[in-house]
This record gives structure tokens, sequence and C-alpha cells, in this order.
């Protein structure tokens, strides 16, 4: 056996015994602790499998912010759980959701031990446009060029979860901050980390922003990054949410979507096709999508985190 | 076996136990834990498929690559929204049960008041 697979068959049985760990674990906070390592570990994997974009999205959103939101909620609903726990289903339905669960399992083994072979790709299709694109990184060609469409897409997805959380606020608070107030000690570690980190993690995270059009990176790992240095400073109360009736606000949440509509649309007058970049200009239209998208998407993932309006706008 | 299938059986096994999950925990913010495991596990599936399109000197195709950043970020923008539907049913009821009969006494109370 070689070193490289007995790596994968630890992560392998780490990540599994983890999963377990979440699902049967009677405290919600540790399960969501268990979720953050989860994520982590799922990031190896994913170095393990050649992709060192995901692992970077995975590491910061899927471990990262996921676990920050879920910790936040598990908090405020501890005292709810033991009224739940009596709710627990009996023998039958546990038995009947462990058959399911294990042929739905043995189908997709099935699945993924009958893969074609050789299996096709798309590698060599995305190399060979790659030079029309000006970038080098092919993942960042296939989010901005050859399949742009879901990109613009996913964008507004976003901004739609974010209306979704937003609209959720009680009448009183409508107009209001998200979230609630925190406050910590001054001279405490949290308030230390907060004035101590940002200035390394704005620019590890404008650095994994510019990076990604060359090597692994992007704007969802840099925009991840600069929000999760926006959330530590409002949680260890230095700063505040900002109220979400606010103007600026507002028009840095839709100018990322917009741009990219804007060039989108453009592209069917100069070059043929929506979505599409006229030749020799496909780097800079891609470059000033991505910084129009930056503060759009580290604004909407940090208020996502912080959540729906709970606190009287200012008079 | 090489690294896409261990770990390709690895994603079918995530989804299962987080399918078991899913149905057994009445907590609905387990619940959401439990769905991100599917995510993951489907996720997972998809990259194993990905690393084995590697082809002219890439490690996987970037292709299915790309869509996975994606779905990571669609899959918080949507446990953001369930934890925020979760954290409004306690702010208005109380508690957070998802049991069919609880609704049902609710609704039977205005009538009497």
């Amino acid at each position: 056996m070689t070193l490289a697979l007995a790596v994968d068959i630890s992560l392998t049985l780490l990540v599994l015994a983890v999963a377990g760990w979440i699902i049967a674990v009677r405290d919600t906070f540790a399960a969501v602790i268990g979720f953050v390592a989860y994520g982590l570990l799922l990031a190896l994997i994913w170095v393990r499998l050649a992709a060192p974009d995901v692992a970077l999205t995975e590491a910061a959103i899927g471990g990262g912010l996921t676990g920050a939101l879920l910790i936040g909620a598990a908090g405020r609903l501890r005292k709810t759980e033991a009224a739940t726990r009596a709710e627990y289903p009996g023998v039958l339905i546990r038995t009947l959701a462990a058959i399911l669960a294990v042929t739905v399992a043995a189908a997709l083994a099935v699945g993924v031990l009958a893969l074609p072979d050789p299996a096709p790709t798309l590698a060599p299709a995305a190399v060979a446009s790659l030079a029309t694109t000006g970038v080098g990184n092919p993942v960042t060609a296939v989010l901005l060029a050859f399949r742009s469409m879901d990109t613009l897409l996913e964008a507004i997805v976003v901004l739609l979860a974010l209306l979704g959380v937003w609209s959720l606020a009680p009448d009183r608070a409508w107009g209001g901050y998200p979230g609630p107030r925190h406050h910590a000690d001054p001279d405490g570690i949290l308030a230390y980390l907060a004035r101590f980190l940002p200035p390394i993690g704005i620019i590890v995270g404008l650095y994994i922003f510019w990076i990604g059009a060359d090597l692994p990176g992007g704007k969802f790992q840099g925009a991840t990054i600069l929000a999760a240095m926006w959330l530590l400073v409002i949680e260890a109360g230095l700063a505040d949410t900002p109220p979400i009736s606010r103007t600026w606000l507002r028009v840095l949440l839709v100018i990322g979507p917009l741009v990219f509509i804007a060039i989108g649309f453009a592209g069917s007058i100069t070059a043929g096709a929506v979505l599409a970049y006229p030749e020799g200009y496909a780097k800079p239209l891609i470059v000033a999508i991505e910084i129009a998208l930056m503060p759009t998407l580290v604004l909407t993932l940090a208020l996502l985190v912080a959540g729906t309006p709970q606190r009287m706008p200012p008079q | 076996m090489n690294a896409s299938t261990l770990f390709g059986l690895c994603a079918a096994a995530l989804v299962g136990v987080g399918l078991y999950g899913l149905i057994v925990n009445p907590q609905p913010l387990r619940k959401i834990l439990a769905f991100n495991l599917i995510g993951c596990g489907v996720f997972l599936l998809f990259g194993a498929i990905a690393r084995r399109g590697a082809a002219v000197g890439m490690g996987g195709d970037p292709v299915p690559q790309a869509l996975l950043i994606t779905g990571i970020v669609v899959a918080f923008s949507a446990t953001a929204l369930a934890v925020a539907l979760v954290l409004r049913l306690f702010d208005e009821t109380g508690s957070v049960t998802l049991a069919s009969d609880a609704p049902a006494k609710a609704q039977a109370d205005p009538p009497d008041a």
C-alpha cells in the first residue's frame, strides 16, 4: 500500500466518523463544531482530488461561514433542545430510515463503481480555448467565460437568499440593523483579534481574489475572507451591522449583478451573443465583472450570516 | 483502488448518513446540518467524477470543478435562509417543533378565547 493511498483511506475514515458524530451526538452545539471540522477535512479531500479552487471554497464557506452561521443559531436555540428531543421517532421509523439510507448509499456506490472508462472530460476543450480568455486559471475561465451564465445566476440567487432572510423581519424592525448588537470585553482576546487580524485578512483576501485569474483562488474565496474579517469586527462589538434601509448598502448589493448583466447584453451587440466577449477584450471585461461582483459578494455573504433585521432603525 | 473511486464511495456513504439524520432527528437545525451532509456528499461525488476527467496535464476536469464552487456558494445561501426561517419560528412561537400535532393545538386555542 502506498503512502498516498494510506492518507486517502485515513481521510475517508475520518470524514465518515465525523459525519456519524454530527448525526449521533446529543448536543446540537457539539454537532455544529463537528460540522466545521467536517468542512476542513473535506477541504483536504478536495486537495487530494486535485481541485485546489474547490478546497479553498469549501474551507472558507463550507466550514467557515456556514459554521459561524450555525454556531450563532445553535446558541439561540439551546433552550428548545430538551423539548424537541421527546419527538425522536420510534424504532420502526428509525429502521425504515436506516434501510432507505443504506439503499440510497448502495445505489450510489454501484454507480461509482460502474462509471464509464475512459471518463468523459471537457478538460482538453477548456485548455484549447483558454488563450482566447486571457486568464490562466481554467476554473476561472469556466466561471466567467465558458459558463458565465451559471455565475450570473448564482450571484442573483445569493442576493435572492438575502432578500428572503431580510423579508422575515418583524414589521417593527424593517429597515433596521441585522442581528443582535454584540458586546465584548474591550480588552479581551476577541477585541484584540478583531483589531489585529483584519489588516492581514484583508491583504490575504484581496490577494486570493487577484491571483484567481491565473492560480487557484478567485472572487468567492477572497470575498469570503473579507466578509469573515468584517464579521469578526462586528462580533467583537467594534462596529455594528448597517441598517438595511441604507442607500449605499442597497446600491453595492445590486451593482455586481447589474454590471454583469450590462456587460453580458453588450456582448450581444459587440460579439454576437449574450455573455460573449469581443475578441481581445475578454480579460479586461472579466476583471471588470469580478471587481464589480466583489463588494456585492462581501456584503451579501456577511449579511447572510448576520441574519434578519431585529432592531429599530435610528429615528 | 484509486483516489477517485475511494472518495466516490465515501461520498455515497455520506449521502446515506445524511439521509438517515435528516429523517430521524426531529430538531430543525439538525435537519439543516444533515441536509448539508447530503449536499457535501453529492459535491464530493461530483468532484470524484471531475478527478476522473484528468487530461492534458490538468488534475481534473475544470468544468465540474467550477460548477462545484457555484454549488457550494448556493448551498451556503440556502442554509442561511433555512436558519433564518427556523430562528423566526422560534421568535414567533418560542419553540421550533415540526410535530404535526403542535400547530393543531395552537389553532384550537383562538376559538375558545
